[in-house]
């Protein structure tokens, strides 16, 4: 119990699979918010579209303390079915995938090109004067990506958030 | 279609038929008419109808904590939703069973800004346990029955059901209750046995132990304190239990140490901070009782029993943590306990109790009351415990020093006879929960310890008292002032009495009287005891005017943010101070 004494704030992520009902969303980010956890990063969607689940990816920074109340909090709500906190049950998976438009022209569209050829990022659309790449990957990937197109023209940037999932053979 | 199709006010209806609910506590309105219509058809369903709908749901808690039973309210769409919110945190706060049935504007309304549209489910999402807002009346049924479950399991709360009004117009089949339960939600009523073996061996190696019992005995059951009881005899120690808690262990008994917290004895709050075991059931270390928390017992292994795992390690970090409800844990704890027969050290409690002892021998809450001076309210309180002794009798409070005081010095021998807004410390709670007890209770002694600030926070409750012929008794300690504001001002903002003069306030006489009350005043110390018998045995809703001192401050008092050992006491009082556990001076 002596770990609850620790006070650095550390990252986790947590993966909540709820009920696929109206106001769950809601109901996980009021939670988060009302008792002053921090939102890092959010990703939801379906996942079993016949018994009408879906999955909450949750990047919090907190304390050992307020790690394990935002774990406890999340359980208490009633159409949570599971929560994990992938950071401590054992190994996982993160990726983000990120949409980066960079526009530009002469050497810095080639630069650009060579780059996310470097990062293994995908054109997905393509005019005389810029490019839309596709990359994904762990977040700290995706921002040396973005801090590398800053000066090549990036205009503009969508990023998913983090999506995890635990590594082995078992469902959460 | 078949021929079973009700309407959703029908469905309503038969819903808390099957939920065995006795009466709601409701108000009208534009989007409820339909089921109103529908109520008024039948004799079965008593409803009541409040002056507002916060009222109503007071109501419903008090009603809900003296029996055990989930309180039902009811209001319309908009204002009538909103006005029900803080009913709905503080039952949140005090984890109280409670299903709020809201109107809701007609489904293809939603989201238009319609005549009295509020979102509801939005606007209540934190400050219930879970809400709805029925989409079909085909679903009405299932959640019903559904709320009454999450209602009333694990650790209670309130549910509230948002309620479109072609819903309630519509047709669908009904449902009963059987088997019906949430997916997910499955709250671990049982402890782990390696767990509770262990906890045992902990609280049996105690040589200053303390056991510290909250609401969630109360809320477990009358089971839950009568197993209490038998632990406390059983192990020979000390017992403390919180506002939430008064009753669960008889307050007369020898081994109840008082309450603990800000305004806790001095004894209690001693060997809260002085023991080297902690066995804490169903309380969560509330900031009230803790004070500052990284000085509170410090040289303690601490227990945690618990239904809610968010309460574990979430103000104090403990050492052993179950998860289970009181009486399911009580119940394994005693039977290891008389497995194991473990040997207690009993030379060193006994050491422990003298250093209590020692404690008690300040006797903390003592007051002096000149029968030619104005009257204290510690003596009003205890002349009211005195003569309610021995009768069937419910108290219920409004929130500041009077509440402190009803605590302090009225005695409860059983639990649920205690009505008190503990957690959101609600001024206006104490006249409608009176109301819901009543209800409840119709033959016993229903008294409402409140104050003249409290009290007009919810006084239109008064009429509906008297409306219903119930013989609510009132208390009203009168001190002219916000007590417990002027209390802090005088202590720690320059004495500065900042905007809380009540002086100018009703004639309560004219008020109580225009309400349908009995009404009489009460001014001087020898005349106190026949008033409150004068109180008790006048017919009908009575309401007692009783003037106090208005400088009286409450004592002990551990001020915000100070540890337990920082207690203060009465000016007149004196601490002792206790060198080792086997040597005391005073």
């Amino acid at each position: 119990m002596n770990n609850m004494f620790n006070n650095t704030v550390q990252d986790h992520t947590f993966s909540i699979l709820v009920e696929n009902e109206p106001g769950v969303l809601a109901r996980v980010i009021g939670l988060l918010s009302g008792r002053g956890y921090n939102i890092d990063s959010l990703t939801v969607a379906e996942v079993d579209d016949e018994v009408g689940l879906s999955k909450i990816t949750i990047v919090s920074s907190g304390t050992q303390m307020v790690l394990e109340q935002i774990r406890a909090q999340l359980e208490r709500l009633v159409p949570v079915r599971t929560v994990s906190d992938l950071t401590v049950d054992g190994p996982s998976v993160e990726r983000e995938l990120a949409l980066i438009k960079v526009a530009g022209e002469g050497d810095f569209r080639v630069e650009s090109l060579r780059i996310a050829d470097i990062f293994r990022a995908h054109v997905v659309d393509s005019t005389n004067n810029s490019f839309v790449f596709e990359i994904v990957g762990s977040t700290d990937k995706l921002d040396a990506f973005i801090e590398l197109m800053k000066p090549l023209g990036l205009v503009d940037l969508s990023r998913t958030g983090v999506v995890a999932i635990a590594r082995g053979p078992e469902s959460i | 279609m078949s021929s079973n199709r009700i309407t959703g006010g029908e469905i309503i209806l038969k819903a808390l038929a099957d939920q065995g609910v006795e009466v709601v506590f409701g108000y009208p309105g534009g989007v409820t008419l339909p089921l109103y219509n529908d109520l008024h058809k039948q004799n079965s369903l008593r409803h009541i109808l409040v002056g507002h709908e916060q009222g109503g749901v007071h109501a419903a808690e008090g009603y809900a904590r003296s029996t055990g039973k989930t309180g039902v309210a009811m209001a319309t769409s908009g204002p009538g939703a909103t006005n029900t919110v803080t009913g709905l945190v503080d039952a949140l706060m005090d984890s109280i069973p409670i299903v709020c049935l809201t109107g809701q504007v007609t489904s293809a309304l939603i989201g238009n800004d319609a005549f009295q549209e509020a979102d509801t489910t939005g606007i209540t999402r934190p400050a219930t346990k879970h809400n709805y807002l029925v989409k079909s009346t085909d679903d009405l049924a299932y959640i019903l029955h559904e709320a009454f479950y999450i209602a009333s399991h694990g650790r209670p709360g309130p549910v509230l059901v948002d309620i479109p009004k072609d819903i309630i117009m519509g047709y669908g089949d009904y449902v009963g209750p059987e088997g019906i339960a949430p997916r997910n939600y499955k709250p671990q009523i049982n402890g782990d046995r390696d767990l509770i073996e262990a906890a045992v061996d902990l609280v049996a190696s105690a040589e200053r132990p303390i056991i510290y019992a909250g609401g969630g005995v109360i809320n477990s059951g009358p089971e839950a304190s009568a197993l209490l009881q038998k632990l406390v005899k059983m192990t020979g120690f000390p017992c403390t239990t919180t506002l939430m808690a008064l009753g669960a262990y008889p307050t007369t008994d020898k081994q109840f140490i008082g309450m603990p917290g800000m305004h806790g004895t001095y004894e209690a709050n001693l060997a809260m901070h002085d023991c080297d075991v902690m066995f804490n059931i169903g309380a969560r270390f509330d900031d009230r009782v803790t004070g500052n928390t990284a000085a509170f017992s410090p040289n303690s292994q601490k227990i945690h029993v618990d239904i809610d795992p968010s309460s574990i390690n979430k103000n104090i970090t403990v050492d052993l943590a179950i998860i289970a409800d009181a009486t399911s844990f009580l119940t394994d704890f005693i039977t290891v306990w008389n497995e194991k027969q473990p040997k207690v050290n009993h030379s060193a409690v006994e050491d422990w109790w003298k250093i209590i002892e020692t404690w008690r021998s300040v006797e903390c809450l003592n007051f002096e009351q000149d029968k030619d001076e104005v009257i204290k309210p510690q003596y009003a309180l205890s002349r009211l415990s005195e003569i309610l002794s021995g009768t069937d009798y419910y108290i219920t409070t409004d929130v500041g020093q009077h509440q402190m005081w009803a605590a302090q010095y009225i005695q409860f021998d059983e639990p649920n006879r205690w009505m008190t807004s503990g957690g959101l410390g609600t001024m206006g709670y104490g006249v409608p929960s009176a109301m819901g007890v009543q209800v409840a209770h119709p033959d016993s002694s229903v008294v409402c310890v409140t104050s003249e600030g409290s009290v007009m926070m919810n006084v239109q409750e008064l009429l509906t008292i008297s409306k219903e012929r119930l013989p609510v008794k009132i208390l009203n300690l009168n001190n002219k002032v916000l007590g417990m504001i002027r209390q802090w001002q005088e202590l720690f903002y320059e004495n500065n009495e900042s905007q809380c003069d009540l002086s100018n306030g009703p004639d309560f006489i004219k008020l109580a009287e225009s309400m349908g009350f009995t009404a009489f005043s009460c001014t001087k110390a020898e005349d106190v005891d026949a008033s409150i018998k004068e109180m008790l045995e006048t017919d009908g809703p009575v309401f007692l005017n009783m003037a106090t001192d208005r400088m009286e401050n409450v004592f002990p008092m551990i001020p915000s943010g100070a540890a337990h050992n920082d207690i203060v006491l009465h000016p007149d009082q004196k601490p002792v101070t206790v060198d080792s556990k086997d040597k005391v001076t005073a």
